[in-house]
């Protein structure tokens, strides 16, 4: 009896064995495939990266073929005769962005300041917030707001101002000739800084927001001033942040399109003067991409839309490096 | 003595007195600054879109130049390409996210993606329009719809990603360790335990990703082009409110240039509510 009792539990037991075997293999095969799948997923971020490297490349091989290194150095930029030549975009593109960053740099690392160390506590998220939502507003708000309200105010009242001031002074005489157009490469640079004036104040107010308080308030117990706390204290601590805030920022100045087709004036030639119309890599790629007639044509415009991928991505790499050098800091 | 050299007769006193309040004016100046462009933009946006914002822009097509109409078909055409855009973009990202949170968090591939995909995030989207264009238009032979949303959900996967990873990374290891002390796997423990603890900030990642794609106009230039009437066909070109709004403010014709103000004003709007209830949410999340 107690055998087959025993007997019994054994089958029982051999069964249920069975079964949670069958359970446990079941699971073990779920958990493998959805590691599995996490992982393909992560590698595909992975291929979107090479696909816009290769089909860029691709797409760019019959004019970079066609014209090889002069087409980084040519000006002309003639369809009809179908002869393509890119430094009055790539030019267009560092000088607006250079521009902005002018602008945008120190008004951001201010506003910043402000937030960290002057504001008060009720103000800090409402102000915050206001920037951020800055950051939010869709650059095409930015390009009509730019076209149809700021480029004729500064056509009316701030290009014949700089273009009366300026006239007689040597070196800035070139930069602010010709008739004030409205639209330009200054218009556009102004219009870029207000874009990228919340993406550094953003990042600049975290980084500095992550100084260790011990170090600020030892300064203020030496009897440091604010700015003198904020000039060799923060500053000195949050620098690799801060560059990286800026290089990032500037990344996005360099790729941005919408904002910048509205007001450049789309002119492919290289002018002195910051008051002329100019264009930009992404602008021409906005406004002639539909409308290019034939291969090497469209070859042209995605060899341009390669050389834009390539600076902004040595540009952003660098940002990202400094802010992890910046984070390990921190994390020691 | 002492007293003397502190005191705020000391010339060298009085000049730092002076830098720092100079520099202080201009940090309170750089604010204004900043705070009065949000406000210049906004106050223009919503004066010169509400003027034309009527019932009709909701119901009527867009219209050709000289005639009464409204903005239907954009609407909607944005409405299903960033639906469409999310649907794709929304799981890889999810598990891209998981896989750099949970199973690789020290991997080499892991710094790898993480790298890429912080550069991706910052991408100038024009890059990806002629990405997508060269990988489906080109070889469809025709613009189209899908073309424009696999466009946008390039963009989102890496603002998904990151957040997804980000917010995954907050959920305490005490919780993970606990649903593998009672004998659940790997995977039912992400999905049923980290996923949950993580949910609102997800759930804000696709709300912010969706505020991004919904006003994003270049990476759709040259996929899914645009188009005058109604269609059904996301194989034919479709329009959508950020290419009409670029197409109407850039074109002579009154009216149009009009429409164009109120499409501004109605992606504003979206905007602002998506990321206005994504922080909201994210702030919830982070709170605990």
């Amino acid at each position: 009896m107690v055998d087959v009792a025993f007997q019994s539990g054994g089958a029982a037991s051999v069964a249920e064995q069975v079964d949670r075997a069958k359970v446990l293999q079941r699971l073990r095969l779920g958990d493998t495939a959805f590691r599995h799948v996490t992982r393909a997923a992560a590698v595909v971020v992975l291929v979107i990266l090479s696909g816009i490297i290769f089909s860029l490349v691709y797409g760019a091989w019959p004019a970079l073929q066609k014209f090889g290194f002069n087409f980084l150095i040519e000006e002309s930029w003639n369809p009809v005769t179908e002869h393509f030549g890119a430094i009055a975009p790539i030019y267009g593109t560092i000088v607006t962005s250079l521009i902005a960053m002018l602008i945008a740099v120190p008004v951001g690392l201010f506003i910043a300041l402000f937030l960290t160390e002057l504001c008060p506590l009720w103000l800090r998220r409402p102000v915050g917030i206001a920037i951020e939502l800055l950051a939010g507003i869709p650059s095409i708000i930015y390009g009509i707001w730019g076209l149809f309200v700021f480029a004729p105010f500064l056509q009316q009242h701030v290009q014949p101002f700089l273009i009366a001031a300026f006239g007689n002074v040597p070196v800035l005489s070139t930069l602010f000739e010709g008739p004030p157009y409205g639209i330009g490469i200054l218009t556009a640079g102004l219009i870029l800084a207000i874009m990228v004036l919340p993406f550094i104040t953003s990042i600049s107010r975290d980084v500095f927001e992550a100084v260790p308080p011990v170090l600020k308030e030892a300064a203020y117990g030496l009897g440091c001033t604010t700015w003198e706390v904020a000039r060799y204290v923060v500053l000195p601590f949050t620098r690799v942040g801060v560059i990286g805030g800026v290089m990032l920022a500037l990344g996005r100045a360099l790729g941005e399109t919408m904002a910048v087709t509205f007001v450049i004036g789309n002119a492919h030639r290289i002018s002195g003067s910051i008051l002329a119309p100019g264009t930009t890599i992404s602008a021409t790629i906005a406004n002639e991409f539909t409308e290019a007639v034939g291969d090497l044509y469209t070859s042209s415009l995605i060899a341009l839309g390669l050389i834009l991928f390539v600076i902004t991505f040595i540009v952003l790499a660098f940002a990202r490096l400094m802010l992890m050098r910046l984070n390990a800091r921190l994390g020691t | 003595m002492a007293i003397m050299i502190s005191g705020a007769s000391s010339p060298l006193y009085a000049s730092r007195r002076r830098k720092n309040g100079i520099t202080m004016t201009l940090a309170y100046l750089a604010t204004g600054f900043g705070l009065s462009w949000l406000a210049l933009i906004l106050g223009v946006l919503f004066w010169e879109g509400f003027s034309g914002l009527s019932l009709r822009v909701f119901t009527e097509m867009t219209p050709p130049p000289g005639a009464a109409g409204g903005l239907l078909n954009p609407i909607i055409g944005s409405l299903v390409m960033t639906f469409i855009a999310v649907l794709i973009g929304t799981p890889l990202g999810v598990l891209a996210g998981t896989y750099l949170a949970e199973y690789g968090r020290f991997d080499k591939l892991s710094t790898v993606v993480r790298f890429i995909n912080d550069i991706l995030l910052s991408a100038p989207s024009i890059v990806v329009g002629l990405f997508v264009y060269e990988i489906m238009v080109a070889q469809m032979g025709h613009f189209s719809g899908w073309a424009g949303s696999v466009a946008l959900a390039v963009i989102v996967v890496p603002v998904v990603v990151r957040t997804t990873e980000d917010m995954l990374t907050l959920v305490p290891d005490t919780l993970r360790e606990a649903a593998a002390s009672i004998g659940l796997p790997r995977s039912l423990m992400i999905a049923r335990v980290a996923y949950r603890a993580a949910r609102a900030g997800m759930i804000t990642g696709v709300l912010l990703a969706v505020a991004r794609i919904s006003g994003e106009t270049a990476p759709l230039l040259f996929t899914a082009l645009n188009n005058q009437f109604w269609t059904n066909n996301m194989n034919a070109p479709v329009s959508s409110l950020p290419v009409v709004i670029f197409q109407f403010a850039l074109s002579p014709y009154k009216d149009w240039q009009e429409l164009a103000w109120t499409g501004a004003l109605i992606i504003t709007l979206a905007v602002l509510a998506l990321s206005i209830i994504a922080r909201f949410l994210g702030g919830q999340s982070k709170k605990p």
